[in-house]
């Protein structure tokens, strides 16, 4: 008898609704997009700055419309789900030996929120907040 | 002892006869201490005798077993009945090609395997009488988590990379590239390089990390493959930093290779 094998094509564009961890991977992918345009506005920022006054004000005044305001809601709840996503995800490709083993990946993890926080308190100190 | 009746949902595909697969639900009265496989077992013993799986060691070491339980890559030999509900769904592998009702076609891995050679590759070979190659436990340690493979190919299944583009080596042969990358007896990691590091190895992989959490061994190929990726991009910029860089790497390489 000769073969006939089945071939199940895999959907190019609905796979990742298969199960919830391909939709979780995608979350993560997808939270890139909403850091990107976070960054886009953030340089059309330092264009207006660098434009004067009149045109930084105009900026300042668009970012507290609703529409801003919801989107940077929207930037910084993916930006928290990207960051904390891939600091889980470091013990994985870091492998930091200690004695006749590696450092515990929880460890590294947690050293990564630690190194988070104080970069962020010293950018809060360098901007005078606190 | 108690017993229970379960549904068996089971994907059916006869090459002589099948245009396309197609499910058969079978009634199958169940101990409580059953697996999936126990049960599969029953439907080909005393209801139908020509359903085709592939299953040796109903122990989780010969990686024969594999199947999509309730669209999960598991080992039917692992996956306890108690832990599902009335009716379960078994399926072929993902992305093989079935050749038969459950059982599927490993020609694409098998072809894959030797090309990462997944053996100890030595410049030199060192003389019989001058002894074994010894290693210390850290030494053993680093690679022996990914030796523990039995390429039961259910990293490929989970993994939607390989679904998309079977081209990509996939997980289980990249961990076991890895696996002997990371022993101090082996000097081919360059050579390995040229299948790992090219366009279809290690860069085709996007993190998604399915392949870990489905493997019965706890080898961890998303780990191994993100580890290669940094080594590779280290390469590359040692690469780039001339004669300096070439004595880094050296330097780093004379470390790690018992002589």
């Amino acid at each position: 008898m000769s073969r006939k094998p089945f071939v199940r094509p895999v959907p190019a564009t609905t796979w990742y609704m298969r199960n919830g961890r391909y939709l979780r991977y995608m979350a993560r992918e997808v939270s890139s997009l909403f850091i990107g345009l976070y960054m886009a506005g953030l340089a059309m920022g330092l264009m207006r700055l660098a434009q004067g006054p009149d045109a930084w004000n105009a900026y300042l005044t668009a970012l507290s419309s609703p529409l801003a305001l919801v989107f940077h809601v929207l930037a910084f709840a993916f930006a928290t789900y990207h960051a904390t996503t891939w600091f889980n995800a470091t013990p994985k490709a870091m492998r930091i030996r200690w004695g006749d083993g590696y450092v515990p990946g929880p460890t590294v993890v947690r050293a990564h929120y630690a190194l988070w926080g104080l970069v962020s308190l010293v950018i809060l100190v360098l901007v005078g907040v606190i | 002892m108690s017993e229970r009746t379960i549904e068996l949902e089971i994907l059916r595909y006869n090459p002589a006869t099948d245009e396309a697969p197609w499910y058969q639900t079978y009634t199958v009265p169940c101990q409580e201490e059953w697996v999936v496989l126990d049960a599969i077992n029953y439907v080909k013993d005393h209801l139908d005798s020509s359903l085709s799986y592939r299953w040796s060691c109903h122990m989780a070491v010969c990686g024969s077993c594999g199947m999509m339980i309730n669209g999960e890559p598991m080992l039917s030999c692992k996956a306890f009945l108690r832990d599902f509900g009335r009716k379960i769904r078994v399926e072929p592998l993902s992305h093989f090609p079935i050749e038969r009702d459950l059982v599927v076609v490993l020609d694409d891995f098998m072809e894959k395997l030797p090309r990462v050679k997944p053996y100890i590759v030595r410049d030199q070979e060192k003389p019989i009488e001058e002894g074994e190659y010894k290693q210390k436990p850290f030494e053993l340690y680093e690679f022996k988590q990914y030796s523990m493979c039995i390429n039961c190919m259910l990293c490929y299944a989970a993994c939607p990379q390989y679904g998309l583009n079977s081209e990509f080596i996939g997980p289980a042969a990249l961990a076991l590239a890895h696996r002997y990358n990371k022993d101090s007896r082996d000097e081919g990691r360059d050579q390995r390089e040229e299948i790992t590091a090219a366009h279809d190895g290690i860069w085709e992989c996007s993190f998604v990390g399915a392949c870990s959490e489905v493997c019965p061994k706890a080898v961890d190929p998303a780990g191994a493959i993100q580890q290669m990726k940094l080594a590779s991009t280290m390469d590359w910029y040692l690469e780039r930093l001339g004669g300096v860089g070439a004595r880094v790497k050296r330097s780093l390489s004379s470390r790690r290779t018992s002589k």
